[in-house]
């Protein structure tokens, strides 16, 4: 399948400070692809590149053949993006937010009406479409500025952390349209720092960090090669006697702060490296476990 | 930097909307303080006055208030309206997310700019002419006058709105540029009282052209010499609505 996003030697710099550091990616069309990062990563500055809204510092990044640099326009009209800060028009009510959008893409007045309650119907705002967007919760704002990403029926979605300010009820109804919306083959971009949605929603995901790529792979790829599938959190008391053990057999661990984890590739091979000990917590390993054992424990910001 | 298109109508349109939903609580602005300026001054200072330039103080002043007030409709859309849009409500960041460029977005908040220049400038006219100070069919070239003018100060506001840091910057704009352009340039008085060099910075202020044509429309003294005024606030227009696109540019694609 050919890549409709693909990025070489992607570089962002802010004067020194280096956000996107040369990374390379390609993204198939039809699927959806996440990028998965702690705060300031990079995440958000290499979506508004795709995006076209800021310049690249060096490298390449083509979408759907387009080359960003120079045919932004043609790429922005390919494009439903959902910014990580709404930026909703407080001046209109809900459904002419959507018109008034609609008509920087040039949608005849009767389409941009028709698309409009589509939109506003898939997630549930119909009822609001007369109301005035500041009094709108945080959480049917957001869904509005899904909405308005998809009003043109974009062939990508460029999602930027879509289901903050969400509750869990809005958060699955959000993903499980994004599901639908990918079926039907539409490509999704998105940044997330929910494991969970990263998890349910991609089926490739890179992890950033520092404005460089640390692994990429399917959720389940990237849990089984970087932690196993077995986790061993274990309490500080029993912890010592566990490092002594650990330090001799093959298995991976981690200490940190009072508690040690240990990472295997199935239950045996942990009950051969340090049996069963008391008050630990044994569970599957997570997508969470890979993003804290690559991008580490402490605040990165 | 991309060249401005056909694009802006949109944002222009945008602008549109959102002053025909709240139109009636800005006419206090565009026609309600022009008029309370234009009594006050043409009947209180009038009767102390007599006749300036063989006009009454009333009818004297009645053109300059039309182009001054033009000119603080499109400055004040143009810097703390477009700020708003641009730093609070990011609507130009929602904007440029679709297939419009900063370019397209600056030219469409100018034009809108100007567009309130001619809204102010066509209400006040109505009202004079209902009170019998418009006397002359060549009235039809305020409206003319109204857009050079409105583009000239849209575009020059832009610029300013391009690198001020925070809205609060604006009060020096006002204090120091705009409201001593109300006063040297022909609005209250006439500038041929002043001394020469004051006369010759006056004549380098785009108010004082605007001021120009709308008194010679509606007196009727039309001239050829009123193409100079106009071709002056296009020339100054242009050149700030060029250094605008730039600016803007250079502030918001980072
Ligand atoms: N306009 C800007 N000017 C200067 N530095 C910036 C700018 N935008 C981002 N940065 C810096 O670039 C780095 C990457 O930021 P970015 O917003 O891409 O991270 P992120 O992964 O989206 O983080 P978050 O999860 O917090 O949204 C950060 O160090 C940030 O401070
Ligand atoms: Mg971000």
């Amino acid at each position: 399948m050919a890549s409709i996003v693909e990025a070489r030697g992607l570089l962002k710099k802010f004067g020194p400070l280096v956000a996107v550091a040369g990374i390379d990616f390609a993204v198939e069309a039809g699927t959806c692809f996440g990028f998965l990062g702690p705060n300031g990563a990079g995440k958000t500055s290499t979506m508004r590149m795709v995006c076209c809204q800021s310049p690249l510092t060096a490298g390449q990044l083509y979408v759907s053949g387009l080359d960003v640099r120079t045919q932004g326009r043609a790429i922005k009209a390919l494009l439903g993006v959902v910014p990580q800060e709404n930026n909703l028009d407080p001046d209109f009510t809900v459904l002419h937010n959507l018109v008034v959008y609609a008509r920087y893409f040039e949608m005849p007045p009767d389409t941009a009406r028709r698309r409009a309650y589509e939109v506003l119907d898939l997630f549930h705002l119909r009822e609001k479409a007369h109301s005035p967007v500041r009094d709108l919760s945080g959480g049917m704002k957001r869904r509005l500025v899904l909405a308005r990403g998809l009003l043109h029926e974009p062939r990508i979605l460029v999602l930027d952390e879509p289901t903050t300010g969400l509750d869990p009820q809005g958060r699955h109804m959000v993903w499980q349209k994004l599901r639908q919306l990918r079926e039907q083959g539409t490509t999704v971009l998105l940044s997330t720092q929910n494991m969970e949605e990263a998890a349910r929603l991609c089926d490739w995901l890179v992890i950033m960090h520092q404005g460089r790529i640390l692994a990429q792979g399917s959720p389940a790829d990237l849990v089984r090669e970087h932690v196993g599938s077995q986790v061993v959190e274990v309490p500080a008391d029993a912890a010592p006697a566990i490092v002594g053990q650990l330090s001799r057999g093959d298995a991976t661990w981690e200490e940190v702060e009072d508690t040690v984890y240990v990472f295997a590739r199935d239950r045996e091979a942990l009950h051969r490296t340090i049996g069963l000990v008391p008050g630990a917590t044994y569970r599957p390993a997570t997508l969470e476990d890979v993003f804290l054992h690559l991008t580490g424990r402490g605040l990165t910001e | 930097m991309s060249r401005p298109s056909y694009r802006a109508w949109f944002v222009w349109q945008r602008d549109g909307d959102v002053f025909l939903r709240l139109w009636r609580s800005e006419a206090a602005g565009f026609l309600g303080e022009p008029l309370f300026v234009l009594a006050a001054m043409g009947f209180g200072l009038g009767a102390y006055i007599g006749q300036v330039n063989g006009q009454s103080y009333l009818s004297f002043i009645a053109p300059g208030i039309i182009a001054a007030y033009a000119m603080f409709g499109a400055s004040f859309e143009c810097t703390y309206g477009s700020f708003i849009r641009m730093e609070v409500q990011r609507t130009f960041e929602a904007i440029i997310a679709t297939p419009l460029e900063v370019e397209d977005v600056i030219a469409g908040e100018i034009l809108w700019g100007a567009t309130r220049a001619l809204l102010s400038a066509m209400a006040l006219l109505v009202v004079l002419a209902v009170f019998g100070l418009v006397a002359s069919p060549w009235a039809v070239l305020v409206p003319v006058a109204a857009v050079f003018t409105g583009f000239a100060f849209a575009s020059i506001s832009m610029v300013f709105t391009a690198i001020v840091p925070g809205i609060n910057t604006f009060n020096y704009y006002f204090t120091l540029f705009i409201t001593p352009m109300s006063f040297f340039s022909g609005v209250f008085f006439p500038l041929s009282g002043l001394p020469k060099v004051v006369q010759w910075l006056a004549w380098a202020l785009p108010l004082t052209h605007g001021v120009n044509v709308v008194r010679a429309a509606l007196r009727g003294a039309a001239t050829w010499g009123l193409l100079v005024d106009v071709v002056w606030l296009g020339v100054v227009g242009a050149v700030a609505f060029w250094l605008a696109l730039v600016l803007m540019r250079r502030r918001l694609i980072k």
